[in-house]
């Protein structure tokens, strides 16, 4: 491809990213004008680096440097190597939506299999009369960057009071390397309706490459969903993913993220509970190796009363690899009686392994309960000694103690097979610990 | 045949010296007991032989069916035979008693290149035990001794040794926290393990264990050193005159 590679904090190289791919980004004029104002915004602001407050841990300009020109659209060749991983990494009984490269492959997707109630159009399709889609209330350059790039997503609407037994399962597979690829999708959740919501992001041969997703959620009143991220993207590829969450009144809401794959990665999940009487449990699990760079930031915001919102995180860092987790809670002033609680662990399995956590209380209201609590250390000699005692060799002793420390958060996540499946990506991280 | 075989084991921690020149042969088939007062190294040998880390041994050696015991890691000893019934187990929380039952019993099988036990087979064999110990199985579904009493912890302990048939077993203080029933239950248990390529080396400072399992051989530990061994009748003299008569051999 003969696209000049994007440079950042240069305006002249960034501009190419855009040109370059333009006549490739959907949408109407509409469309293309409010992509060029967000282009600005993002050539203005230039990658977030560490002296941007909400990025102080996860400089990008340092540890990604540049921005890759826009991933082709896949061919036969990469939707065959696609295929291959969407066997592999499918969820038993869930209904898949695919997304290669940043371009919805309906050929490997289930669209037909999904039932009335469940409202489906490519970000493609919605782009022709919607330029919405692209606009949320973050000033984030990552974020602007995605809103100008964007080639496909999936937009799915729950109809009301919908009892969806498969989980719908977003694949991002990555197949173009040394490219980037930018997906939004929308998933808005109508009332009463029960649902499960899987991303996956996984590479098909693919290596050096970047991924920047967006994801924006709205959950009805009273309906009960479960949101599971799985990142397990190729081990020098970069993963930048932004979350956009309004929680409704008497929702059940469980969120999960693991990272345990990409050089670098950052999850920032912003989740509004704006209705009454909600539970928000948002966990994460952080699993890394060698030089990885791994960021899960989260703002849960309590804008009304009487929610209650549990965060369980855990990070096993091996090697020289670098977690970071932000958590802030926010009550805002009328929000009483809110119950906020926020819990994180990190396990270091080597000496230059780094945690940093940052948690934030921002409490404007009176009558809450917040809190957070943070431990950080190695795994513990004596439980280590009593199982290799009984015959455990040393890796697979700590394997165990390992799956037990993340076992906690894991097991917020109720449904058995997604359980399972989660536990499976987890070993088979722990197979490839050196 | 001799089974283990300490040689002079001197043996240090933190640069103190805490056994100077132990020497002790468990032969197969036997049943030793070792007394002591507190602090004269019961608990120091056990470790050393099961292969704790922070132990320096200086001087002497251990055999084990006639090989290096101190060369090996922990795991390959325990594949081997050893068994150590902790005096203080610890508790795995997040480690399913059942999950780690199975994982060690097939570790130890993988090692000598035995087949892995199958689900049904496992579920089997550990029933019979529990039941037989009197353990319940909804506490086998919790972590390792997560919760248990004491004298939950000392069955559990039980349980493993049963389950994994290792031809030493070193049982650290059993009696202690137990009351009199689970202490009879326990030891039937190990009773029920004796056999004659079985050894077992019985760690106590109560008479009243010995009554339940009787021991071949009674040593007198003090001062990191075995300074006195008899048949079973020196438990009885410790028992009416205490360890003072010893502390000045030592
Ligand atoms: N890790 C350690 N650091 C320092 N000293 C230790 C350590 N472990 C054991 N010791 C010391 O070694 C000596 C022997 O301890 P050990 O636990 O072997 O005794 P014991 O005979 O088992 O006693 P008890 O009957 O009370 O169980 C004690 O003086 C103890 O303080
Ligand atoms: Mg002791």
């Amino acid at each position: 491809m003969n696209v000049a590679v994007a440079k950042t904090g240069n305006g002249r190289a960034v501009s190419d990213l855009f040109a370059s791919a333009e006549g490739r980004l959907p949408g109407s004029p509409d469309v293309i004008a409010v992509r060029r104002e967000a282009f600005e915004t993002y050539e203005r602001l230039g990658l977030p680096h560490r002296r941007i407050e909400e990025w102080k841990y996860t400089d990008l300009r340092a540890l990604v440097g540049e921005v890759l020109p826009l991933a082709a659209a896949p061919d036969a060749a990469a939707l065959k190597r696609a295929a291959e991983a969407v066997k592999a990494h499918a969820i038993e009984g869930a209904r898949k939506l695919v997304l290669v490269d940043g371009v919805f492959a309906a050929d490997l997707s289930d669209t037909k299999a999904l039932t009335a109630e469940v409202g489906f159009r490519t970000l493609r399709e919605a782009l022709e009369k919607d330029s919405g889609l692209l606009k949320t209330s973050s000033t984030d350059a990552v974020i602007a960057l995605n809103a100008a790039m964007a080639t496909d997503g999936v937009v799915l609407s729950i109809a009301n009071g919908a009892q969806l037994s498969a989980p719908i399962q977003i694949l991002h597979i990555a197949t173009a390397a040394s490219a980037s690829s930018f997906t939004r999708s929308r998933v808005a959740i109508g009332k009463g309706a029960r649902a499960t919501i899987v991303e996956s992001f996984v590479s098909a041969g693919a290596k050096a490459y970047q991924v920047n997703d967006a994801v924006i959620v709205t959950v009805g009143d009273g309906a009960d969903v479960a949101h599971i991220r799985l990142m397990d993207d190729a081990a020098d590829a970069a993963n930048v993913s932004s979350h956009f969450v309004t929680v409704g009144a008497n929702v059940k809401f469980n969120f999960f993220n693991m990272t345990t794959g990409a050089a670098v990665s950052r999850l920032q999940g912003f989740i509004t509970l704006a209705g009454e009487g909600s539970e928000l449990s948002a966990n994460g699990v952080n699993l890394l190796q060698k030089t990885e760079h791994g960021d899960t930031t989260l703002v849960v915001d309590h804008a009304v009363p009487n929610c209650v919102s549990r965060e369980i995180f855990r990070a096993v860092i091996d090697d020289r690899a670098h977690s970071v987790f932000q958590g802030r809670i926010i009550v805002r002033p009328d929000a009483q009686k809110t119950d906020g609680k926020m819990m994180t662990r990190a396990l270091l399995l080597s000496d230059e392994a780094e945690a940093d956590n940052k948690p934030e209380l921002e409490i404007f209201a009176d009558d809450v309960s917040c809190g957070h609590g943070a431990t950080a250390g190695a795994l513990d000699d004596s439980l280590l000694f009593y199982l290799k005692a009984r015959g455990l060799p040393e890796k697979q002793a700590q394997a165990l103690l390992i799956q037990a420390f993340v076992g906690e958060a894991i097991e917020q996540i109720a449904d058995d097979v997604l359980r399972e499946h989660v536990i499976g990506i987890a070993e088979r991280w722990l197979e490839r610990r050196s | 045949m001799a089974l283990l075989e300490v040689k002079d084991l001197k043996v240090r921690v933190e640069e103190r010296e805490i056994l100077h020149g132990l020497t002790l042969t468990v032969n197969e088939g036997e049943v030793h007991a070792i007394m002591g007062p507190n602090g004269s190294g019961k608990s120091t040998l056990s470790h050393v032989i099961a292969g704790k880390p922070g132990y320096e041994v200086t001087d002497g050696q251990i055999l084990f069916k006639g090989e290096d015991l101190l060369e090996m890691s922990p795991d390959e000893r325990a594949a081997k035979g050893v068994f150590l019934a902790f005096q203080y187990p610890v508790e795995i929380p997040g480690v399913a008693t059942m999950t780690f039952l199975r994982t060690a019993l097939n570790a130890q099988r993988k090692a000598r290149g035995e087949s892995e036990y199958s689900t049904p087979d496992f579920l089997k064999k550990v029933r019979e035990v529990s039941k037989s110990l009197n353990i319940p199985q909804d506490m086998l579904k919790r972590g390792v001794n997560v919760g248990f009493s004491g004298g939950e912890k000392k069955r559990n302990e039980v349980l493993q040794m049963a389950l994994f048939e290792p031809s030493l077993c070193i049982l650290d203080e059993m009696d202690s926290g137990l009351d009199i029933d689970a202490l009879r239950i326990a030891a039937d248990g190990v009773n029920a393990l004796r056999s004659p390529k079985r050894a077992m080396v019985v760690i106590t400072h109560y008479q009243r264990l010995l009554n339940y399992i009787v021991p071949d051989v009674v040593h007198v530990m003090s001062k990191g050193r075995v300074v006195k061994s008899g048949g079973k009748e020196l438990a009885l003299e410790l028992e009416a005159s205490g360890y003072a008569q010893f502390e000045d051999a030592a």
